[in-house]
């Protein structure tokens, strides 16, 4: 021991305080508010058809982000390591990069394999796409899978740039021009497998022709199986990413997506270019990009959008729905007017959440996530028209800098995901959860947040959590509300 | 089966057909999927439970989000462990370097926590970057006056196993730094077991019941000054050997103080665990305290137990699980529940773990270390298996093949250790093979 200590020279309390304000992101990460890079990444390889993703780094990488994302979608994540040791850190790790696409081809056949960097393949500055060039040459397969390449360091933004970097890099990659057709491009963000059925839904009873890039409905949300299988079925095809660049158009929901220019990611680089960005300037793909549709108001704009685009009028259908979703607006508006919420997570999310609960009359007193694009606040106040001075809005923030918010200003509800739960728990407020993860209850992959049923349920889900919290702490409880 | 990747064909043996050993202690195949982690996952997963200590992982953010909160390893005091703490590396510290915010970092944290000591993880490019932590972690330890711990516990730098090592090189650093108090006669430390569910306070009561008392557990509700005057005890109870046989190993060679391996999962384990004990210290009335409290607790449970034997005599089990040691003891708990185990395997076993395994089990039982979920999912499929168990990442597999699933990883809720824990564990493997929903899966 460097100085050895006696144990009554430190000080100890049993319980820790929460220092308030002063400590916090500056320095050190409490509780982050975002996970790496990679997860992101792999996660929109799972939707592309016959997809096996690797991630070239430390065993321990894929090995964690399986375990996350099993725990959250509740099915078998199956992501392959390069496995680096301490030689291909110090002489490159090409080897292992070679050695884990083959033994990948060898085990699941895929169609694709998404490779998706780490912090440590980067650092040494392994070139993955010239060891994929390298694989091609040696191999003496007949057919070998496609090949897509993210670059993703953890030390980069968060998993949401990796996740849009990926589905950019897929796009890139294979994508090609050609004739204009009838099909329209969506690229939906980091939404739940559940939100992607329902997008697809919606565009089948317009009867657009669509492509959605990822698509993981299946692939991450599977029926029961009778027989194993290495690679679930489901995903955007292969095909389909190559018909990309001839779409009519393309809507690409989020507005901060990979935009950031914070923790080294400079805007207008290479990394910062999403799928439809890259479409537009390439091959003449048209691009709307708009917030999530959930709230009346941004999913207004989503079916308008589609029908302006389609020249198709919004099938009656989502015209009820919308009605519905309004009529219960004013059943329940009392009940959560003026309550102050806390919202977190993805950037894209809490603009989404934040304009919803601005329009049904809940003051978003917070809105907080770990992403760091420096552009949430500007979002926000843009989307939130009602109550724009008392938002708070914080990009780079962390789990403990928002209970220690909490603490101090006594919100009403929480909003966002299962992560947050602690910080419910000890200060008794209620909590509402959604996007991702789900930790700590089944069904996150079925959690709905888009179109007017999703914004439906959120909404019920909400008002009814602020109505039991009432109900529960009334000295006499009641039957009516 | 014809799948299995050729350079892991021989970590698969069946008993009966196949006589050379098992391969083990390799790294994984590349592009394998295996179910393992990494060094720094090896370290953490150890010194976790420390409630008192301060855990700072130094790196960019993913290996500390992953590993926030991971195991239901409970304290009865600080909860400070339960935070997940990172220098958050960003691309400015990477091209010139972490070290003054890892000290800021360190700093910050240890005035507002006041932990009693700290454990700094170094995760995959801090030695790549060429950061000092050792530098760093000297530097603050002289300035606030708490020992800070550099664990060099980069990802790529060896296996799960070698994070175990480090993590003991640490817990070994602080042993013997408390010469002034004093422990009863008869004190023992229990090393390996993680108060997962709050299984230590059922364990250290059975010993307290026999007149043994525990100086430290190594981690379960770890103290960091428990830890410092671990060298006190006359001996060292292991249980998770995998992981802590380098620990008890080196106290013994420091401090002359014997070690046995024990278990706490399923009844001949445990009682044989407390019987050790007694006999260890040589003591009549200890014996006899451990023959009436063993009696008492079978007579409570062996009733309970029948029930569920008479469901679930002749069902097929297969075991895949962290350490091999915890795998022997879930033969013997099956066997108990009448059910028989035709798949076992382990991220982490040695070649006598595996030769052990080889002698429990019947013929036929597929033996394997290292696996993945291609090959779990064939086993499971040829051998037939009622009832899977193993931890998260096995979990799906299990349930997308229509199969029960035990979860007895370090996220459990239900204690399955002792006594108690046998009930538990035959609940669960109840629950798990005689739900009416498998009938959907027809």
């Amino acid at each position: 021991m460097e100085t050895p200590i006696s144990k009554d020279k430190s000080t100890h309390t049993n319980s820790f305080s929460h220092p308030s304000g002063g400590l916090g992101g500056a320095v050190a990460t409490r509780n982050a508010c975002k996970l790496c890079a990679p997860l992101g990444a792999s996660v929109a390889f799972k939707g592309i058809r016959g997809c096996v993703p690797i991630i070239h780094g430390g065993q321990g990488c894929a090995t964690y982000i399986r375990r996350y994302l099993i725990s959250h979608y509740k099915e078998p994540v199956d992501i392959a390591s390069s496995n680096f040791t301490e030689e291909s850190t110090i002489f490159g790790g090409g080897a292992n990069c070679l050695a884990a696409i083959e033994n990948v081809i060898s085990q699941y056949q895929p169609e694709v394999i998404g490779m998706a960097t780490t912090c440590l393949s980067e650092t040494i500055g392994d070139d993955v796409k010239f060891y994929i060039r390298n694989y091609k040459d040696l191999s003496d397969r007949e057919t070998l899978p496609h090949f897509i390449s993210a670059s993703t360091p953890s030390y980069q933004g968060s998993h949401i740039d990796g996740f849009h970097e990926a589905v950019a890099s897929a796009v890139k990659s294979i994508a090609e021009g050609g004739e204009k057709g009838e099909h329209l491009n969506i690229f939906p963000g980091f939404v739940s497998p559940e939100d992607i059925r329902q997008i697809k839904t919606i565009l089948e009873d317009f009867t657009i022709p669509s492509i959605l890039l990822p698509d993981y409905s299946e692939t991450l949300d599977n029926p029961i199986w009778e027989s194993y299988h290495r690679i679930p079925e489901g995903g955007t095809p292969i095909e389909s990413v190559k018909k990309c660049g001839s779409a009519r158009a393309s809507i690409e929901l989020g507005t901060i997506l990979n935009k950031g220019s914070l923790s080294g990611r400079v805007k207008n680089n290479a990394l910062a270019t999403t799928a439809a960005e890259y479409l537009q300037e390439s091959f003449g793909v048209e691009n709307h990009r708009m917030p999530l549709p959930l709230g009346v108001n941004n999913c207004d704009h989503f079916f308008e959008t589609l029908s302006q685009i389609s020249g198709k009028s919004i099938p009656m259908k989502y015209t009820k729905e919308r009605g519905r979703l309004i009529d219960s607006y004013v059943d329940g508006h009392k009940y959560v007017f003026g309550k102050r919420a806390v919202v977190y997570g993805e950037e894209d999310l809490v603009v989404a959440l934040s304009s919803f609960l601005n329009e049904i009359g809940i003051e978003v007193a917070l809105a907080a996530s770990g992403g760091e694009s420096g552009r949430l606040e500007d979002e926000i106040r843009k989307y939130c028209p009602e109550n724009t001075p008392e938002i708070t809005v914080q990009n780079g923030y962390d789990y403990e800098m928002i209970h220690e918010w909490c603490i101090e200003n006594k919100p009403d509800i929480l909003i966002g995901n299962s992560k947050a739960y602690y910080i419910a728990r000890e200060l008794d407020i209620p909590i509402v959860r959604c996007g991702f993860p789900i930790h700590d209850r089944i069904g996150g992959q079925r959690i709905k947040h888009v179109g007017y049923t999703g914004t439906q349920e959120l909404f019920d889900q909400i008002i009814n959590e602020l109505i039991g919290y009432k109900q529960d702490h009334s000295e006499v409880g009641y039957k009516y509300m | 089966m014809n799948d299995i990747l050729k350079e892991r064909q021989n970590q698969v043996v069946t008993k009966g057909k196949d006589d050379a050993a098992i391969a083990c202690g390799k790294a994984s195949v590349a592009g394998s999927v295996s179910q393992r982690a990494c060094v720094f996952c090896g370290s953490r997963v150890v010194l976790y439970p420390i409630a008192d200590a301060l855990h700072l992982i130094h790196g960019p953010v993913g290996c500390a989000a992953y590993t926030w909160d991971i195991r239901g390893s409970l304290s009865s005091g600080p909860q400070l462990h339960r935070l997940s703490f990172t220098t958050d590396l960003k691309e400015k510290e990477v091209v010139f370097g972490g070290e003054p915010k890892l000290y800021q970092a360190l700093i910050s944290l240890i005035d507002n926590y006041k932990p009693k000591a700290a454990f700094v993880y170094a995760t995959c490019i801090v030695g790549v970057i060429g950061d000092d932590v050792e530098a760093v972690c000297r530097r603050v330890t002289r300035e606030k006056g708490i020992d800070v711990l550099a664990i060099m516990s980069e990802g790529f730098n060896g296996t799960k196993k070698d994070g175990y090592k480090l993590a003991c090189g640490a817990l070994s650093k602080l042993i013997g730094t408390d010469q002034t108090s004093i422990v009863p006669e008869h004190s023992i430390n229990i090393l390996g077991d993680f108060n997962l569910a709050g299984e230590l306070w059922m364990l250290a009561e059975y010993y307290r019941r026999m007149g043994v008392n525990m100086v430290a557990c190594m981690t379960g509700d770890g103290r960091i000054d428990d830890v410092r005057k671990a060298h006190k005890a006359k001996l060292n109870v292991v249980q998770c050997s995998g992981s802590m046989t380098y620990l008890a190993k080196d106290i013994e060679d420091k401090y002359g103080i014997p070690f046995m391996k024990v278990s706490y999962f399923g009844i001949e384990d445990m009682s044989d665990a407390l019987y050790e004990v007694a006999r260890f210290f040589k003591s009549d009335e200890m014996i006899q305290k451990a023959r009436e409290l063993v009696r008492e607790e079978l007579s409570k449970l062996l009733p309970e137990l029948q029930k569920y034997r008479a469901q679930l005599e002749g069902k097929k089990a297969a075991i895949y699980v962290g350490g091999a040691f915890k795998a022997i003891s879930l033969v013997k708990a099956l066997r108990l529940l009448g059910m028989k185990t035709v798949v076992v395997g382990s991220q982490t076993g040695n070649q006598d773990d595996y030769n052990l395994l080889k002698e429990l089990c019947d013929e036929g039982t597929i033996i394997v270390d290292d696996s993945n979920p291609n090959e779990l999912s064939e086993f499971v499929k040829q051998t037939g298996a009622n009832l899977f168990i193993g931890g998260v990442k096995e979990r799906p597999i299990a349930f997308k093949l229509g199969l029960g699933f035990c979860d007895h990883n370090h996220e459990r809720k239900e204690a399955l250790a002792g006594y108690e824990g046998m009930l538990n564990f035959a609940k669960e493997v109840h629950a798990s093979v005689c739900s009416p929903v498998w009938k959907f899966m027809k």
